[in-house]
């Protein structure tokens, strides 16, 4: 397989990969959306909870250590959430994604400068206004360097989401491995990475300028 | 906007709940001012772990009304303890501290510590606040008006000798720590409370800008007439600014005195702390 022949491919399929790409992107950000609006509030609960905490990072800790491909094919059976298609896939990058949300965002809350929590609470701040107006800000930082992780772990395992008929651009890689073309597998592969790489750029400026001294 | 330092307009508070979130929560009453404004009786405070020990006891003690008390003791002797039962961010395990003759442990602790403020060791000044958002911090959760609330952080900012032209937008990591502690006595001194507590405020600072800050609090303290407890190891500190030295040793109070008679108390950590005075240049004791 040339370049010239890959190149052609992806000339001659380009709306096809685009439109797949979208796809992929509609998935990610689907996901990344609901593991953000689980993940931040859930980890503000569990800094003024420690008996939640433990057993919090410890489900979410253990559905990253079930690999992808089996997580996606446990999930199928299940009623309501399962099944084939989107909304299974969805599922499974919510619970990936949840980790380093999580964890980010209750490292973040609980890493800030005592001597100002002190200030804080001692000038008469409610712990509603200590956690909304010092802690989360203070933390923002490092709750989205954990939303850039989730993002760039749900682009990658999102590829695999085509095997349960999710689409994406995992459709590409999928008949690709089958088909044994490497044309096929790159159609998927490098939209996936390109996307990636633009995730983890933006959000990281995004994370910089957030970023308190 | 930044006329106004910015502390006005409503959301200045970056990441500040909605506004209709933060009324319930508020209260408008003024600060309340206190007559007889501070009076520990028979408090002890301790862990409550397996061994109980007792970090302050048996410790009786009334603060009149504009007094500058200094709380003087070695490291662990239990002076911030007592500095943080009067807030009430400790609550006495017996006895009862008396706030403007109420008990911490029946006030609204939240309503309290508007009317005390604090200044402590590392400022704690909030690092994505500027410095007129951590001065105008009381007033605003104490619903000032805008225009007062500018008004007043100009006023602090003077009063601590900051220029409010020059210092009013940095933000705490571009002040040097001299810098750093006015701006902390002037968010204390904010929302004009009748009582300020002040725990080492001056320790990490190099001696030059330590006894700088401590001439300019000294004449600032005699000029407002605040009541003021004030934690230290430095006697000299003590000397300067206190009207009235408490000693604590392990816990309990010592000694009590004028800074004029401390010195010729006769006591063995009285003269623990005077000998620490005493320096001959090349000669160690």
């Amino acid at each position: 397989m040339s370049p010239q022949t890959t190149w052609s491919f992806f000339a001659e399929h380009r709306d096809e990969i685009f439109g797949a790409t979208l796809d992929h992107l509609a998935l990610v950000v689907i996901a990344m959306i609901i593991a953000i609006l689980i993940g931040v509030p859930l980890g503000m609960v569990i800094v003024q909870r420690p008996a939640l905490r433990a057993i919090a990072l410890g489900i979410a800790s253990v559905f990253q250590t079930i690999p992808s491909l089996a997580l996606f094919g446990f999930l199928i059976p299940i009623p309501f959430i399962g099944g084939i298609g989107k909304r299974t896939a969805i599922v499974a990058l919510v619970l990936y994604a949840l980790l380093p949300i999580l964890r980010n965002t209750y490292v973040g809350l609980t890493g800030i400068d005592p001597a100002v929590l002190e200030a804080a609470e001692a000038m008469g701040m409610t712990r509603a206004q200590i956690l909304f107006r010092v802690r989360f800000p203070l933390a923002l930082a490092v709750i989205l360097a954990g939303i850039r992780t989730a993002t760039i772990i749900t682009i990658g395992v999102a590829t695999i989401a085509a095997a349960i008929g999710a689409g994406g651009l995992g459709t590409f890689i999928f008949r690709g491995v089958a088909l044994v073309s490497d044309a096929l597998i790159l159609a998927g592969a490098i939209p996936a990475a390109l996307l990636a790489l633009l995730a983890d750029f933006l959000l990281g400026l995004l994370e910089r300028r957030l970023k308190v001294s | 906007m930044r006329q106004n330092f910015g502390v006005g307009r409503p959301g200045a508070l970056r990441w500040s709940l909605p506004d209709v979130l933060l009324s319930i929560e508020m209260n408008t009453k003024p600060a309340l001012y206190f007559k007889k404004t501070i009076e520990f009786r028979e408090v002890s405070y301790g862990i409550n772990d397996i061994r109980k020990r007792l970090i302050v006891s048996g410790i009786s003690l009334e603060i009149p009304k504009g007094e500058t008390l200094v709380l003087l003791g070695r490291s662990g002797s239990g002076k911030t303890t007592l500095l943080k039962l009067i807030n009430g961010m400790l609550l006495p395990t017996a006895g009862e501290v008396l706030v403007g003759e109420r008990a911490t442990s029946a006030w609204d602790l939240t309503r309290l510590r508007r009317g005390i403020g604090y200044v402590i060791q590392d400022a704690g000044l909030f690092p994505h606040f500027t410095v007129a958002e951590n001065v105008a911090l009381v007033p605003i959760l104490e619903r000032w008006e805008a225009a007062r609330t500018a008004a007043r952080v100009q006023e602090m900012l003077q009063l601590v000798g900051l220029d409010p032209k020059e210092f009013a937008h940095r933000y705490p990591r571009e002040l040097s720590g001299g810098q750093r502690q006015r701006v902390g006595v002037a968010r204390a001194l904010a929302a004009d409370p009748p009582i300020l507590l002040m725990d080492e405020p001056f320790g990490a600072l190099d001696p030059v800008t330590r006894a700088e800050l401590q001439r300019e609090f000294g004449a600032l303290a005699r000029r407002l007439g605040k009541t003021i407890v004030f934690v230290t190891h430095d006697l000299r500190e003590a000397l300067l600014l206190a009207s009235r030295i408490v000693l604590l040793e392990a816990g309990r109070i010592v000694a009590s005195a004028p800074p004029q008679e401390f010195l010729r108390l006769d006591h063995s950590e009285v003269r623990a702390f005077t000998s620490s005075l005493n320096i001959t240049p090349g000669v160690s004791a």
